[in-house]
């Protein structure tokens, strides 16, 4: 649970001089706890970053991802917490003098001014002359390889371009905090692809924190270093996102990762699960613990199968099919709840339907558990 | 009444009314022009007293605007951005102008602004100014009808503007002040200039209020309201005369609106 280690030894290491020059080094990048309360929702997250890092606030809708991100910008204000960036406090700072840049998941690009004349803005507020400022914007744009859309206004760009626009417009304020609010959520299927690897490669180059917030695992697992989930206001579980896809905590992030997840009591090799049944794993365990299996390593059949050696056998009824590719997810209801991954054929051989009576394995060796 | 096409029938109880209703509009448009006296038309134009009164309400007309423009986008700004206490008591006291008549209004000023109003005597006393019976009377008692006119036009604008633009503003280091004058602002320009417009029409056609607080003297606060009003009692062609001149600015007016609107879509 104790996720905030102040040595965090991945960190790049500040060369010595630097490390010099600043006071407190331990005191860089975000040390926050929010805390924000909204009639009968409470947000209550506490998120800590070094320079460098990119952290992913990951959760479904209405979690208060972004509650969380416009309270970093100072959008929203703190019912109670702290807000530490580079050992700033900036808890009653004004949004305006916070060095925070934010990427706003529509872009809000100011539709009347160009390319530039948007990049411009930040440098314009920070006191730089006309000509500098677009001097530095023009810098920007070019980095974003749009050196030929300088003159375009926000309504003439492609979706890509204005997000590339718009994380030029953060950027060249300078911030220590970067917030990127859904970045890809505005855009179709195919530029998602392309703008994903700028960005990652974007956020790769910025040095101080980048704090971005998305519903799309994909999204937090590519552009990320480390995920926090966020479920009704509260942090359920942070890690890298390799130990957040093995070892999810809850529903919601088993079912974006794809995976059955269960809470029991490891004795040996089985686990009592919360609900009654239980699952016998390869792993030996005592205590509470959490099991989880990919629907793609369960079996379904229409009668009980003799001579199986699967001792994960039970029994329930399909309570529903969805298309996931070329695959089939069944939604299967009994004994144990579970999603079960076919293809369409052998779906089609088994005749499943909604309703339909089924017998469930699941090989011991393809289960996973580990302490809760 | 031509061919109707495929279109269904419009039905009778709503045709008639509605075109007796349009009669209603415009007929009296086209007995002006039918009586107007076009062969000493140019002889009217073009005495002291109407282009003195014509000057004068363009002048004054344009002046309220300019005043409403810098005291009432801000009101605007205020009542639909800032939450406050009382806010809905606000617009209703900032509309009731519109509503109340003019007279009144008039009336009002001078029990605020007059000689020995509430306002008007330290305005006197302190600064030596006097409103009421002069040209800049005449400028605040347009502005006072008009202004009403500006504000509720810009605070729908405003509330129909997206505010998050003014929030990533201000993440770039905007104040909330640069942020209005930046970014709101130029968005809200085309709603700006319809308010403007229209508050501009209504300080030109102006009536009540002006004559109660600014009275009527020709070159000082006689505008081409006053002035048609009382050459009707006197020369009814003058009068018909100066009304055409109105009638044409409104024309004018109109088309102007029509294409702000056409851009602001």
């Amino acid at each position: 649970m104790t996720d905030t280690e102040k040595t965090a030894p991945e960190a790049a290491p500040a060369p010595e001089a630097e490390a010099a020059a600043v006071p407190a080094p331990e005191a860089e990048g975000l040390d926050a706890r929010l805390v924000v309360d909204r009639g009968d929702f409470r947000l209550d997250v506490a998120l800590t970053a070094g320079p460098g890092d990119v952290v992913a606030l990951l959760g479904p809708n209405g979690a208060g991802k972004t509650t969380a991100l416009r309270a970093l910008a100072g959008l929203t204000p703190l019912t109670s917490g702290h807000l530490l960036l580079d050992g700033t406090e900036l808890d009653d700072m004004p949004p305006e003098s916070r060095p925070v840049g934010v990427v706003f998941q529509d872009y809000l690009l100011f539709p009347h001014l160009t390319a530039l004349d948007n990049v411009a803005f930040g440098p314009r507020c920070q006191g730089a002359t006309k000509a500098q400022a677009r001097a530095q914007a023009a810098v920007w744009l070019e980095r974003m390889g749009l050196a030929d859309h300088v003159g375009a206004r926000p309504r003439r760009l492609s979706g890509g371009q204005a997000q590339r626009v718009a994380l030029a417009r953060a950027l060249a304020t300078g911030p220590r905090l970067l917030l990127l609010d859904e970045p890809l959520a505005a855009l179709d299927a195919r530029t998602r692809l392309e703008v994903r690897a700028g960005l990652r490669r974007h956020l790769a180059a910025f040095e101080a924190v980048a704090v971005l917030v998305t519903h799309d695992p994909l999204d937090a697992m590519v552009l990320a270093d480390r995920l926090v989930v966020i479920e009704e206001g509260h942090v359920v579980q942070e890690g890298t996102p390799g130990d957040v896809a093995r070892h999810p905590r809850t529903d919601y992030i088993a079912h974006l990762v794809g995976l059955n997840l269960y809470q029991g009591q490891a004795e040996g090799h089985t686990v009592r699960l919360d609900t009654g049944p239980v699952i016998t794993t390869t792993e030996e365990l005592s205590g509470p613990v959490f099991v989880a299996f990919p629907p793609g390593a369960v079996t379904l059949y229409r009668e009980k199968p003799t001579g199986s050696s699967a001792r994960n056998l039970w029994r329930g009824e399909v309570a529903g099919l969805e298309t996931h590719g070329d695959q089939i997810r069944v939604d299967v209801t009994g004994e144990l709840r579970l999603a079960a991954d076919l293809t369409t054929l052998a779906a089609a051989e088994l005749g499943l339907h909604p309703g339909a009576p089924i017998w469930a394995t699941v090989k011991a060796a393809q289960t996973h558990a580990y302490p809760a | 009444m031509r061919a109707r096409g495929r279109r269904a029938p419009v039905p009778l109880p709503l045709l008639l009314p509605a075109l007796i209703g349009l009669a209603f509009l415009v007929l009296p448009l086209i007995a002006l022009l039918v009586r107007t006296p076009w062969s000493s038309l140019p002889e009217q134009l073009a005495s002291t007293e109407v282009w003195q009164a014509l000057r004068l309400s363009l002048v004054c007309a344009t002046a309220a605007t300019a005043v409403s423009l810098v005291i009432g986008v801000p009101l605007a700004w205020l009542l639909a951005r800032v939450d406050f206490p009382g806010r809905g008591l606000v617009r209703a006291l900032v509309t009731l102008p519109l509503v109340l008549p003019p007279v009144v209004g008039g009336v009002a000023l001078l029990m605020a602004l007059g000689r020995n109003g509430v306002v008007g005597q330290w305005l006197d006393s302190w600064f030596g100014i006097t409103l009421p019976f002069t040209t800049a009377g005449v400028v605040v008692a347009e502005a006072f009808v008009a202004m009403p006119f500006l504000v509720i036009s810009v605070e729908g604008t405003l509330r129909a503007a997206d505010p998050r633009y003014e929030e990533a503003a201000t993440t770039l280091g905007a104040s909330r002040f640069t942020a209005f004058r930046r970014v709101t602002l130029p968005l809200i320009a085309p709603g700006i200039a319809a308010g403007a417009v229209l508050a501009w029409a209504r300080a030109l056609g102006e009536f009540g209020a002006t004559i109660t607080f600014a009275g009527n003297f020709p070159g000082r606060t006689q505008t081409m309201p006053l002035a048609v009003y009382l050459a009707l009692q006197s020369d009814p062609a003058a009068a018909i005369a100066l009304s055409l001149v109105l009638l044409a600015v409104s024309v004018a007016v109109l088309a102007g609106l029509r294409d702000r609107w056409m851009t602001a879509t």
